[in-house]
């Protein structure tokens, strides 16, 4: 077992309205940041798991993702892993 | 008279006023920590309002996994009667009992207010003492009421009568077909935003809340009503 670090990006799905993205945007644009297009805001998590190998590290980052970190109705996720 | 549980989690607080609208309305309620997995023979379980776990992740998504949830599952699948009121609608729908999932308000505000919703379902456990159309005014409280489901699942919800309240004159969170409140498949689990609980007496400004809890109870005489056997001309409760 070695100890790996994945990190998770969890994003609220394209087609679905993201509030807090198009807040930003307006702040952004406010700030005199015109030529910002789009803004969208997901989370990033940082996990530090116990594995045997990356691919095991990954596959439990993505149950842990499909249980608990992302709503599967709602949500988009990546995972990459590192040693 | 029904046995109502009032689940509380950390965060909960609705609980105090859930458990006195079902007291109320005549009901046997009684609280149910989350850490606890009877149900003491209830015959329906409410999900408060507030804010379980801080609404940490996402509204819902930890306290779904107290231990409480087994046993709420198991209730909701056995057929049981499920009410999730506004953290617990989110709940519900993490849990997997309800379709579709409740996002951020659309303009980002905590809005709490009274807003006027339609009954669009009786055949519920919650709404079975209203008369289907009726215009209720009843307050919402949340930061994160945009119901949402993918275009097939909204279909079906329509097509299967599960929209079980409805906003009108405004859709104050930006909900998919202005969606307040929705049941399971089977009707027997029913999520909505809006508290009825804030609304069941004249001196909380309205009593448009009161029968989602009475529902309960005129079902519960329903039922004995058809134990009622005539036995030597008498009338005795079998």
């Amino acid at each position: 077992m070695s100890a790996y670090t994945v990190e998770i990006r969890v994003m609220p799905r394209a087609s679905l309205l993201d509030p807090q993205g198009q807040a930003v945007q307006h702040a952004l644009q406010a700030l005199g940041f015109g030529d910002v297009a789009s803004v969208r805001a997901g989370k990033h998590l940082v996990v530090k798991v116990q594995a045997s190998t990356r691919e095991e590290a990954a596959a439990k980052a993505r149950t842990m993702c499909d249980r608990l970190l992302a709503n599967p109705v709602t949500e988009d996720y990546e995972c990459s892993v590192s040693q | 008279m029904q046995r109502v549980a009032v689940v509380v989690f950390p965060g909960s607080n609705c609980d105090a006023d859930t458990l006195d609208a079902a007291r109320a309305a005549g009901s046997d309620a009684y609280y149910v920590w989350h850490r606890h997995t009877d149900l003491q023979h209830a015959d329906a379980v409410i999900l408060p309002g507030g804010f379980s776990y801080g609404d940490y992740l996402r509204s819902g998504a930890i306290a779904r996994f107290s231990p409480v949830l087994r046993a709420v599952t198991a209730h909701a699948r056995a057929g049981g009667a499920v009410l999730g009121i506004c953290n617990g609608f989110q709940i519900l729908c993490e849990a997997g009992l309800l379709p579709g999932a409740l996002m951020r308000n659309a303009r980002l505000k905590f809005l709490s207010r009274p807003v006027d919703v339609r009954v669009e379902a009786t055949d519920t456990p919650f709404t079975s003492s209203y008369e289907r159309g009726e215009a209720l005014t009843l307050p919402i409280a949340h930061g994160d009421g945009r119901f949402v489901a993918d275009a097939e699942t909204a279909a079906l919800l329509e097509a299967n009568g599960q929209v079980v309240l409805r906003y009108v004159t405004e859709n104050p969170n930006g909900s998919m077909h202005d969606i307040a409140g929705v049941c399971s498949a089977g009707r027997n689990v029913v999520g909505i935003m809006p508290h009825p609980e804030r609304r069941n007496a004249q001196l909380l400004g309205g009593q448009d809340g009161a029968r989602v809890f009475l529902s309960l109870e005129a079902r519960n005489a329903t039922q004995h009503a058809g134990d009622l056997r005539a036995v030597d001309g008498r009338h005795l409760r079998v």
